[in-house]
C-alpha cells in the first residue's frame, strides 16, 4: 500500500462529511445566537438511534431519519434549559454531553446484552467509487444552509437574532422562534452526522464513539469564520489529516498508537490558536434574550 | 448559608432523582430496588463507607477548583485532563525520578509534582486564551483528550512497568504512598487534605482581596476593569489554581488509591467535579456535601449494577440531571 492514492481521497471524504454536517448544525445555532457545546452529545444520541433502527429495520433511510430526529430530541432538551430557563449554555452543553454518554451507554447495554449476538447496522453503499449518498447529502446540506442564511428572509432574521437580538425584536423578528428553530435544526444535523458514523464508517455502535468530533466541529466553525464554504474546506483538511493518520497506522510505522490518536486534537488546538483570535463571532452569541414589551 | 440557598440544591437533587426513577422504570428496572442497592453499596458496611470517602477526595479537590474558576467566569471543563496530567507526572517522580527517596520527602514531592503538572495543563489553556484569544471551553476540552492519550502513551512506553507485562506503571515504592489514616483500611491521608483545601479556597475567595478580584471579574469584567483589575490576569490565576487542584487530585489517586498509573484511571472525576461545584452553587464549602453525594453515587453504582442489573453508566445520567436542574432552576438566571 502506498501512502497516497485514490483510496486516501475517498477516506478523506468519509472522515470529513460527518464533521461538515455537524459543523453546519453548530453554524445554524451560533448564527441565531445560541452557543451549542452539546453537539458532541447530540451526535452520540443520533448514532445510537441510527444503530438501533438500522439493525431493527435494515433500512438505512429510516436509520438516518431516526438519527436526525433523536438529534432534534437531544437539542430540545438543551434548548429547554438554555432558551426557556436561560441557563448557561456552556454548563448546559457540558451536562448534555455527559447525559448523552450515560444515556446511550446504559441504553446500549440494556438493549444489547452481551449474550445476544450483535448484527451489523445496514451499510450505506457508494453509488460510484467515492460517491456515497452521504457525501451528496452533506454537500446539499452545506449549500442549503449557506443559501438559507445568505439569501432568504428567514436566514436574515436568524442572523439578526444572533447579531442584535434587541434590534431584531423591535423590527418584528421573532428572536425566540429563530433560536429554537436553529437549535433544533442544528440537532438534526448533528444527529445525521452521528448516523453517518454508524451507517457509513464503522457499521456498529461503540460507547463514546463520537470521540470528540462534535468539539472538532465547533472548532471548524471558528476556523471557517462562520462561512459554510470555508468550514467545509476545514473539514476536508481534517479529514485528510485523519485519513493520513490511519494510513500511517496501517503501514505499521514505529509511531506509538496513542500519539497518532492524539493528532486530531492537537491539530484542532493548533487551528484554534492560529485562527480563533481573528474571528468575529455573532455579537449576541450566548446572550439570553428577554422580549420587553 | 441561608435557608433559601439550601432549598434550591435539594430541589435539584429531588427532581433529578424523580426523573432518574422514571428512567429506571423505562429501562425496565425497579427504581426502589436500584436506588436501595445504590445506597447499600455506598454506605452499607464499613468497606463501602471507606470506599465512598476515598472517592470523595478527587471530587472535593476538583469541585473546589471549578467553583473558583466558574465564579471568575472562567469555564474550565478540563478537570479530567488536568487530573491525568497530575497523575502522569506524579507517577514519573515516584517510579522514575526519585524512587529511592525517603517518605517525608517523596510524598510531598509527588503531590507537588502532580499539582504543578495540573497547573501547567490549565496554564496551556490560559496561555492560549491570553495570547491567541482561544476560548478556554474548547481548549480545555481538547486538552482532556490529549492528556488521557498522553497517559495511554506513557503506560505503553516510557513509564511502563519494567517487566513490560501490562500497560501500567511500576507500583509506587512504599515511601511514595500516602499513609492510611489510623484505624482505616482504605482511607488515606489525602482524603483529609482534600477536606481541608476547600476551606482554604473559601478563605481565599471570600476573605481575601485576591478573592474579591476574582469574583468581581466573574460578576462584570467591564466594571472590574474600571476598578483597576486585569480580567485576563485573573483568568490565568484561576486556571492555574483549578488546574493545580485537579492535578493534585490525580497525584492523590495514584499515591493514595491505586499505587500505579494505568489507562482509565479516573471514572470521569473531572466531569463529575463540575456537577459537584454546580450543586454546591459554586461555594467551596458547599462542595463538601455535594462531593459526598456524588461519591456515594459512584461507589454505589457497582452494587446497583450487580444487584439490580442497572448499568453503572446510568449514574452519569443522574449526574447530568443534577447539573440540568441546578443550572436551570437553582442557580440565579442570567439576564440579557
Amino acid at each position: 500500500m502506498d501512502l497516497f492514492d485514490l483510496g486516501l481521497v475517498f477516506a478523506t471524504l468519509r472522515l470529513a462529511a460527518p464533521l461538515a454536517a455537524a459543523a453546519m448544525g453548530e453554524l445554524l445555532a451560533e448564527r441565531s445566537g445560541v452557543l451549542n457545546i452539546g453537539i458532541e452529545g447530540m451526535m452520540l444520541c443520533g448514532a445510537l438511534a441510527a444503530f438501533a433502527i438500522g439493525t431493527a429495520t435494515g433500512s438505512p433511510v429510516l436509520a438516518s431519519l431516526a438519527g436526525s430526529l433523536t438529534g432534534v430530541a437531544a437539542a430540545a432538551l438543551f434548548a429547554v434549559f438554555v432558551l426557556w430557563r436561560r441557563a448557561d449554555p456552556i454548563v448546559t452543553g457540558t451536562a448534555l454531553n455527559l447525559f448523552a454518554l450515560g444515556a446511550t451507554g446504559s441504553a446500549y447495554r440494556l438493549l444489547y446484552p452481551p449474550e445476544v449476538p450483535l448484527s451489523d447496522a445496514p451499510a450505506v453503499a457508494d453509488w460510484l467509487p467515492g460517491l456515497n449518498p452521504f457525501v451528496v447529502g452533506t454537500a446539499l446540506l452545506v449549500v442549503g444552509v449557506g443559501a438559507f442564511l445568505s439569501y432568504t428572509r428567514a436566514g436574515l432574521a436568524v442572523r439578526a437574532a444572533g447579531e442584535r437580538a434587541e434590534a431584531a425584536h423591535s423590527q418584528g423578528v421573532r428572536v425566540a422562534a429563530a433560536r429554537w428553530g436553529c437549535t433544533l435544526a442544528g440537532g438534526a444535523c448533528a444527529g445525521l452526522a452521528g448516523a453517518m458514523l454508524v451507517l457509513w464508517i464503522s457499521n456498529t455502535f461503540v460507547e463514546g464513539m463520537t470521540s470528540g468530533r462534535g468539539f472538532v466541529a465547533l472548532a471548524l466553525v471558528l476556523f471557517g469564520g462562520y462561512r459554510p464554504g470555508r468550514i467545509v474546506l476545514g473539514a476536508l483538511l481534517f479529514g485528510a489529516a485523519n485519513a493520513l493518520q490511519f494510513r500511517l497506522q496501517a503501514l505499521g510505522l514505529e509511531i506509538p498508537y496513542a500519539l497518532l490518536l492524539m493528532t486530531p486534537y492537537l491539530l484542532t488546538l493548533l487551528v484554534l490558536a492560529l485562527f480563533a483570535g481573528r474571528v468575529r463571532a455573532p455579537s449576541d452569541l450566548a446572550r439570553p434574550f428577554i422580549a420587553r414589551e | 448559608m441561608r435557608r433559601a440557598e439550601l432549598v434550591a440544591p435539594v430541589a435539584a437533587i429531588l427532581a433529578a432523582l424523580a426523573l432518574s426513577a422514571l428512567l429506571l422504570l423505562l429501562l425496565g428496572a425497579n427504581p426502589v430496588d436500584a436506588l436501595g442497592a445504590l445506597v447499600k453499596g455506598a454506605f452499607g458496611d464499613r468497606l463501602a463507607l471507606e470506599n465512598t470517602l476515598v472517592r470523595m477526595a478527587p471530587l472535593l479537590l476538583i469541585g473546589a477548583g471549578i467553583s473558583i474558576a466558574f465564579r471568575c467566569g472562567v469555564w474550565n471543563i478540563g478537570g479530567e485532563g488536568q487530573l491525568y496530567a497530575g497523575a502522569l507526572v506524579a507517577t514519573w517522580v515516584a517510579t522514575r525520578l526519585l524512587p529511592g527517596a525517603e517518605a517525608v520527602l517523596l510524598v510531598p514531592l509527588v503531590l507537588l509534582a502532580g499539582a504543578a503538572a495540573g497547573a501547567l495543563w490549565g496554564g496551556i489553556a490560559a496561555g492560549l486564551r491570553v495570547g491567541r484569544g482561544v476560548s478556554e471551553v474548547l481548549s480545555t476540552i481538547l486538552l482532556n483528550f490529549i492528556a488521557v492519550l498522553g497517559v495511554a502513551w506513557a503506560v505503553h512506553g516510557p513509564l511502563q512497568e519494567l517487566s513490560g507485562a501490562y500497560p501500567q506503571s511500576d507500583t509506587f515504592p512504599a515511601a511514595a504512598r500516602l499513609p492510611m489514616l489510623p484505624g482505616s483500611l482504605r482511607v488515606h491521608a489525602g482524603v483529609l487534605l482534600a477536606m481541608v483545601l476547600p476551606v482554604a479556597i473559601w478563605i481565599l475567595l471570600f476573605r481575601s482581596a485576591a478573592g474579591l478580584r476574582l469574583r468581581a471579574v466573574g460578576l462584570s469584567p467591564e466594571a472590574s476593569r474600571y476598578a483597576g483589575i486585569y480580567p485576563l490576569r485573573e483568568t490565568v490565576r484561576v486556571l492555574l489554581i483549578s488546574g493545580g487542584l485537579a492535578g493534585l487530585a490525580g497525584a492523590v489517586e495514584v499515591s493514595g488509591v491505586t499505587g500505579r498509573l494505568f489507562e482509565n484511571l479516573s471514572p470521569g472525576y473531572g466531569f463529575t467535579g463540575i456537577a459537584v461545584a454546580l450543586l454546591a452553587r459554586l461555594h467551596p464549602l458547599g462542595v463538601l456535601p455535594a462531593a459526598l453525594l456524588f461519591a456515594a453515587l459512584a461507589s454505589g453504582s457497582g452494587a446497583m449494577q450487580r444487584i439490580a442489573g442497572v448499568p453503572a453508566v446510568t449514574v452519569q445520567v443522574i449526574e447530568a440531571f443534577v447539573i440540568f436542574f441546578s443550572v436551570g432552576f437553582a442557580l440565579p438566571r442570567r439576564n440579557g
